[in-house]
Parts: C-alpha cells; sequence; structure tokens
C-alpha cells in the first residue's frame, strides 16, 4: 500500500488514520457514557474522566494532522456508480462528520477549562485554559458535549452502515477502498 | 466653638439613638455585596469543600429593642452555586444534587425567632431547596448596626443552620462524612 492517497486509492496515512479515530471516537463514547454513572467510590472516579479528557486531547492533535493530510494528500474522487445525489450526501456527511468531531472535542475542553484550569495530559504535561467567560460555560459546553456525542455515534453509525450496504447490496468498492484497496 | 461641637454631636448621638429603637426594614446589600450564603460539606471525611451560593436577594426586618420581631426572606438562584472547580459545580446543579433547570430557586422565609441570648436568635424558617420544602432552625447572631459612612444606615447578623442532603431529596450519596451541609451566611442589610 502506498504512503499517499492516489486519484482512485487511499494511502496508508488516511487508512490508519480513518480507523484509528473510529477507534478511539467510539471508545472514547462508551468510556464518556460509563464514567458518568461512576460511583463516587469508585477506584475510577477520577481515573476515568483523566483518560477521557487525555485522550480527547490528543484525538484532537491527531485530527488537526488528519486534516492537513488531507489538504498534501487530498483523498480519492467519488466512485465513478456513485450518483450525483450520493456524492453530495456523501459530502455533507463527511463534512458533519469532521465538523462535529471538532466541536465535541472543544465542546469537551470547555467543560474542564471553564474556571481557568488546564487539562494534564496523562501527567505529561498541560493543555492551558483558553475561553473562560462564555456566561454557564461548563453547563452550556456539557449540554452540547452531551448531544453532539449521541448525534455523532448515531451518525457514525449510519456511516457505517452506509459503507456495508454499498458493500454488500451496491456491490462497489466503498467500503474496501478504506481498508487500502 | 468646641462646646457647639460637642453639643452638636451629643444631639446627634441622641438621634441616631432613637433611629435605632424603631423596628425598620432592610435590604441584602447586594450592589456591595456585604452579603454571603456560603456552605460547607466533609470530603471523604478528610477535610471540608467550601462553597458559595453568588446570585442572591432580600430582605429583613430587625428592630433591636424587639428581635423576636424580626422577619427575614431569601430568594437565591441555584445555578449561581460556585466551589472554585467548573466539573464539580456542574455536577453540584445536575440532577445528582441541586437539579437547578427543575429547582431554578432556594428560598428562606422566617415563620418565628426565639431569643437566645444577647445578640443571638433561633431563627425559624421553611428551607425549599430541591422542590422540597421543610423547617430549618438558623442560629443567628447579631454583629451590629449604625450609619455606614456613606449616608446609609446598616444591621448585619450571621447565622449558620445544617441540613441533611436526604431531606431535601438529594440522593446521591458521597460518604457517611458527607451525608449534612452545613450553611454559613452573612448578611448586611441597608435601611430601606
Amino acid at each position: 500500500m502506498q504512503w499517499r492517497n492516489s486519484p482512485t486509492r487511499y494511502g496508508f496515512v488516511s487508512v490508519s488514520l480513518h480507523w484509528l479515530v473510529a477507534l478511539v471516537v467510539f471508545g472514547l463514547f462508551a468510556l464518556g457514557y460509563w464514567m458518568v454513572g461512576l460511583d463516587y467510590y469508585s477506584s475510577w472516579y477520577t481515573k476515568a474522566p483523566d483518560i477521557h479528557k487525555s485522550v480527547g486531547l490528543i484525538l484532537f492533535a491527531v485530527m488537526v494532522l488528519r486534516v492537513i493530510w488531507r489538504w498534501v494528500s487530498p483523498p480519492p474522487g467519488h466512485l465513478a456508480s456513485h450518483g450525483p445525489l450520493t456524492q453530495k450526501a456523501t459530502r455533507f456527511g463527511h463534512a458533519f462528520l469532521y465538523l462535529g468531531l471538532f466541536v465535541l472535542m472543544i465542546s469537551g475542553y470547555l467543560i474542564s477549562t471553564a474556571e481557568g484550569r488546564g487539562i494534564p495530559v496523562f501527567g505529561w504535561f498541560e493543555v492551558p485554559a483558553t475561553l473562560t467567560s462564555i456566561p454557564n460555560q461548563e453547563d452550556v459546553a456539557g449540554l452540547v458535549h452531551e448531544y453532539l456525542a449521541w448525534a455523532l455515534v448515531i451518525f457514525a453509525g449510519i456511516h457505517g452502515l452506509a459503507a456495508l450496504k454499498h458493500h454488500f447490496i451496491d456491490r462497489d468498492t466503498t467500503l474496501t477502498r478504506m481498508l487500502g484497496r | 466653638m468646641l462646646k457647639k461641637t460637642l453639643a452638636a454631636l451629643a444631639i446627634g448621638t441622641a438621634l441616631l439613638g432613637a433611629g435605632q429603637a424603631m423596628a425598620a426594614d432592610y435590604a441584602l446589600d447586594i450592589k456591595g455585596q456585604h452579603a454571603f450564603v456560603n456552605f460547607k460539606i466533609g470530603h471523604l471525611g478528610y477535610s471540608y469543600i467550601y462553597g458559595s451560593f453568588k446570585e442572591f436577594d432580600g430582605s429583613f426586618s430587625y428592630d433591636s429593642k424587639n428581635p423576636e420581631a424580626s422577619k427575614i426572606n431569601v430568594t437565591l438562584k441555584t445555578e449561581s452555586v460556585d466551589t472554585n472547580n467548573a466539573e464539580r459545580d456542574k455536577h453540584i446543579r445536575s440532577g445528582d444534587f441541586l437539579n437547578v433547570s427543575k429547582n431554578p430557586t432556594a428560598t428562606f422565609e422566617s415563620t418565628s425567632v426565639k431569643s437566645t441570648g444577647e445578640g443571638m436568635a433561633d431563627v425559624t424558617g421553611n428551607l425549599t431547596l430541591n422542590g422540597v420544602t421543610k423547617p430549618v432552625v438558623v442560629a443567628a447572631k447579631f454583629v451590629g448596626e449604625g450609619d455606614d459612612p456613606w449616608g446609609g444606615y446598616r444591621a448585619g447578623f450571621e447565622g449558620t443552620t445544617t441540613i441533611k442532603m436526604k431531606d431535601f431529596n438529594i440522593e446521591k450519596d458521597l460518604g457517611p462524612a458527607s451525608q449534612e451541609v452545613e450553611l454559613m451566611i452573612s448578611f448586611e442589610g441597608v435601611r430601606k
């Protein structure tokens, strides 16, 4: 598999980033869902949110690299078998996934930093607070984070089902392309 | 000249004394914020968390000659809770604790005042918190009253009471050392 994307195929970097981000996003959703219901005396009560925030901030850096890579090495074009409506839906869908993920990560960051406290990333370094003056910041950001997380995993699920539909029903290469073939 | 000044001071002081004898209504000094609703709760049994409600308002009536006729009303915005940690404040506002979207205000309305000594009183009243109304007794201590330097007249007191969280339907269990919250208020009122 070549590193870069070609006009017809995804390269190693884009394929790896795609599946890594997918894994991390679903992992963070599960972790987040689980951790907010933890008992105060659970040994995970402070550990789980620390991991969630650290991984989330690293994901943000990875997503920035992913966008840069998209620009350095543009993804292959639409399959010829996809009609104009499918192409349009694909563009909107992917834009929502990218944009939604960024808003989701930023909203999470704004909860924890609402009072000016930075977020330590696995104790390696700290991401400082920036925006702290939105009225009721931690509550507003919290609502955005919660609802958008649900919207995004549901939409990512639809994205996956659509890929399966292309693979099994349309029998085109939409899914296999994302495996680098 | 000196005698005249002294006489004027004496008259002034006498008038002031007369003023003190009248029951008066006071508004909590929210503008200058010489009023605080603070609380503390045990953490694991090892220390205390201190917190504060930032937005509230109220009024009281007070007469030093008849303190048992005093009355007080306070309304506070539950979402204004602040414990110096955004994540914790968000959690306190949630359904686990204060449920602020459903119960945006908490109120205290006095029903009776019983003098317990010089400048001391038990203020009984109805506390509405998290949608539950229950009588509580605030141990109050009169601090002082008199003219302020800016043309007003002020009186103030402080008070404490302890409530059980479960009594107000706050079901989140923080452990045996954190079942109760101590409320600590310091109110300065400006005479209306």
